[in-house]
């Protein structure tokens, strides 16, 4: 470890591994150690299997969460998401194959995963009879905190979540969304690496769950955490996740980013939102026509909303969507329709996600067959 | 997809974005290092300690008690006197404090000793502090919460279990120094060194018989998924093992060991029959409790021949040390500890075994 190349690495590893940001030139093959050449993730998990007797829980899952990255898992109730998330924080021991959480085995070094791995629970208690900031005082004291600094986190952490003003209420009097901030709060309290939440907005109104979502991209780009978090909520999880996985009965039925996990379950196919107003001279099926006529295009539908008319463009394949839309804005030009507006439609998770619980369920009654 | 551990292929290496570092036991520095709690026990035993003081339990507890222990004292008050006079040479008039079922006046009514009377309710001082112990916590989903904070999974059950011995020697402690203060105010008696040992040991000996229920308590709160299945059973197992215990081990007597026959064999029949009466935890603390309290008491075994009981009639009655009543009774201390530990590993194997989610 003498090399000085090795260096300006260390360094950054007092500041906290970013691993993305990277370049491949620094690579000292001279300190890599045998078969570690992949940047290390936080959370990774390679065949990680549980069987509950004959019941899968659980079924050779593979995955990889980086720091700076929030990892949305997604899937049905049972379907695995709990299970996962409890093998990686050593409270529940695989049947097979390994897990590693910053670098650890959960299973035989629980201490110090849990010592770095911050863990809001699905339906999150707290102990009734004390106050918010008392049930966080326990929690510091159990990751031996010193009492001055447990002070400050403490308040810090309340702040995050908005709690402040009603931190010293008993706990029983705390709505189920407050219980909820309260249980990101004492995630948050022993400074976590990797933070993983089971279900963390389902009970906090739209409003807090902007909030918190909004926290969470925070913790992520000033502290480089990694966060890994289950819920059913699909649009929540759109707009907060970098990556995807898709739970089905056990499995991981599919992973990515947004646009990687639309162009696997997609039906290939992009949409396309353009407001037109037909010539004085000519009714709304000349606008049909044109934009019928251009290639690429399966299907034109309309909708009239105070006088303007919305017309939605279904290309195929997905590909083609950028063509597409430079045509419509030349046909729109050369046949004198008056266009006001273009854009493409993201595609929604919701359709994504049902095609891919479809997809994946006919092919395990394949499979069982 | 079977139980069958098919080697998955590793996923395709990602291209080598970051440079390695130094390993460091495999981990993935962290940002700043505290160390890891290595009593988490005392933290989460601190807090249960806390919990229980401040609890509406343990103030009804406290107040029942130190009333239903006042009551026997005011009552044996009066009957040490018209006693001690006979006995003056006993050294152990203190500990008639301890011993005596008092005669309320002249009505003839008996209440039970005071002695009697923590063999009674006990049992109910340790099923009380540790019937919701684990299941509340489930309930209340806190256990998740808990187990994921750096501590051992052990660290909850132990600190639980040692919270609720410090709570009841604390109670213990409190009842005894108000027996005592009460007997040192009312009749004017000061314990001697030899009474105050003899009250210390059986200190000890009451704590270890509540901290059998303390354990079984433990266990029903980790067994039962509910607080009020865990309560609705210990307080049942409680009301069989100290109030019928001794109607049904008669009758188990009276079918396994019938006294009947020779002398000899009329012996052996009520030696077994004290042994399957001692497999009740009560019976175990009773005797051990007063020959602890009682110097006059040589033997706690019933002769097993009848050339035993003719030995034990022809002794002097002697007031045995200190020491000696302790070798009589060391047999019944290691008996509890023996069942105390017994319940607690049972509790501790389940909750180390239970899965985290209910």
């Amino acid at each position: 470890m003498t090399a000085p190349s090795t260096r300006p690495v260390r360094k950054r590893i007092g500041r906290k591994g970013g691993a993305s940001d990277r370049e491949p030139g620094v690579t000292t093959p001279r300190v890599r150690a045998a078969g570690d050449d992949r940047p290390r993730a936080p959370i990774r998990t390679r065949g990680l299997t549980k069987l509950y007797g004959d019941l899968v829980a659980v079924d050779h899952l593979d995955l990889e969460v980086q720091a700076g990255e929030i990892f949305g898992l997604l899937g049905q109730n049972g379907a695995g998401k709990t299970t996962t998330i409890l093998m990686l924080l050593g409270l529940t021991e695989p049947t097979d194959g390994q897990a590693r959480v910053v670098g650890l085995d959960p299973a035989r070094r629980p201490l110090e995963v849990k010592r770095r791995v911050g863990y809001l629970p699905d339906a999150v208690g707290f102990y009734s009879d004390m106050s918010g900031r008392d049930n966080l005082r326990y929690t510091a004291r159990l990751n031996r905190i010193e009492r001055d600094e447990a002070e400050d986190v403490i308040d810090e952490a309340l702040e995050q979540v908005g709690l402040t003003a009603r931190a010293d209420d008993s706990t029983d009097t705390y709505s189920r969304g407050m219980l909820q901030r309260l249980g990101i709060a004492d995630a948050l309290i022993k400074d976590p690496d990797v933070l993983i939440l089971d279900e963390p907005t389902t009970a906090i109104d739209p409003l807090g769950v902007t909030e918190i979502l909004e926290l969470l991209r925070t913790l992520v780009r000033d502290r480089q955490m990694a966060i890994l978090l289950s819920s059913h909520l699909l649009n929540q999880v759109q707009s907060v996740c970098d990556r995807i996985g898709i739970f089905s009965a056990g499995r991981l039925i599919g992973q990515g980013t947004m646009g990687e996990l639309a162009a696997r379950f997609g039906e290939d196919s992009a949409h396309i939102e353009a407001e037109i107003e037909p010539p004085a001279d000519a009714g709304p099926e000349r606008v049909r026509e044109v934009l019928s006529a251009i290639p690429g295009v399966t299907k034109v539908t309309s909708r009239s909303i105070h006088g303007s008319t919305t017309w939605n463009v279904t290309v195929k394949p997905a590909s083609d969507d950028a063509r597409v839309r430079r045509a419509i804005l030349a046909a729109a030009t050369s046949t004198g329709l008056d266009l006001t507006s273009v854009r493409p439609i993201e595609p929604a998770l919701e359709d994504i996600y049902r095609r891919a619980v479809e997809r994946a369920a006919h092919g395990h009654a394949r499979d069982v067959r | 997809m079977t139980a069958e551990s098919t080697p998955v292929p590793a996923p395709p290496p990602a291209p080598p974005k970051a440079a390695p570092r130094r390993r460091d036991e495999g981990a993935i520095p962290s940002r700043r290092e505290r160390s890891v709690p290595h009593a988490g026990w005392m933290v989460v035993a601190g807090k249960e300690f806390a919990d229980h003081l401040w609890s509406i339990r343990f103030v009804i507890l406290l107040l029942l008690l130190g009333l239903v222990a006042l009551i026997p004292m005011y009552f044996a008050a009066d009957t040490i006197r018209s006693v001690a006079s006979q006995v003056t040479s006993s050294s152990s008039v203190f500990l008639f404090l301890f011993t005596l079922s008092p005669q309320v006046g002249s009505t003839g009514v008996q209440i039970p000793s005071a002695l009697d009377f923590v063999r009674l309710a006990g049992p109910l001082l340790g099923i009380v502090f540790a019937f919701d112990a684990v299941n509340s916590e489930r309930a209340d989903g806190t256990l998740p919460r808990l187990l994921s904070q750096p501590i051992f999974r052990d660290d909850v059950i132990n600190g639980k279990f040692a919270a609720g011995l410090a709570v009841i020697g604390l109670v213990l402690t409190f009842i005894v120094l108000l027996i005592a203060g009460f007997g040192i105010v009312r009749l004017g008696i000061v314990p001697s060194a030899e009474e105050l040992l003899r009250i210390t040991f059986w200190l000890i000996v009451t704590f270890l018989y509540i901290a059998i229920w303390l354990a079984f308590g433990l266990l029903l709160s980790v067994v039962a998924r509910r607080a009020a299945t865990s309560a609705l059973v210990g307080f049942g197992v409680w009301l069989v093992a100290t109030v019928f215990g001794g109607l049904i081990t008669g009758i188990i007597n009276g079918i396994v060991a019938p006294v009947t026959g020779s002398p000899d064999q009329v012996a052996s029949a009520y030696s077994l029959q004290q042994t399957i009466t001692r497999l009740l935890p009560d019976t175990v603390y009773q005797e051990a409790a007063y020959t602890i309290l009682n110097p006059q008491v040589a033997a706690v075994s019933n002769p097993a021949t009848i050339g035993g009981y003719q030995q034990a009639a022809q002794r002097i009655p002697s007031l045995q040390s200190f020491e000696q009543s302790i070798l009589l009774v060391w047999p019944h201390v290691v008996i509890m500890l023996a069942i105390t530990a017994g319940l607690f590993a049972l509790a501790y194997v389940q909750f180390m075994r239970q899965e985290v989610r209910a």
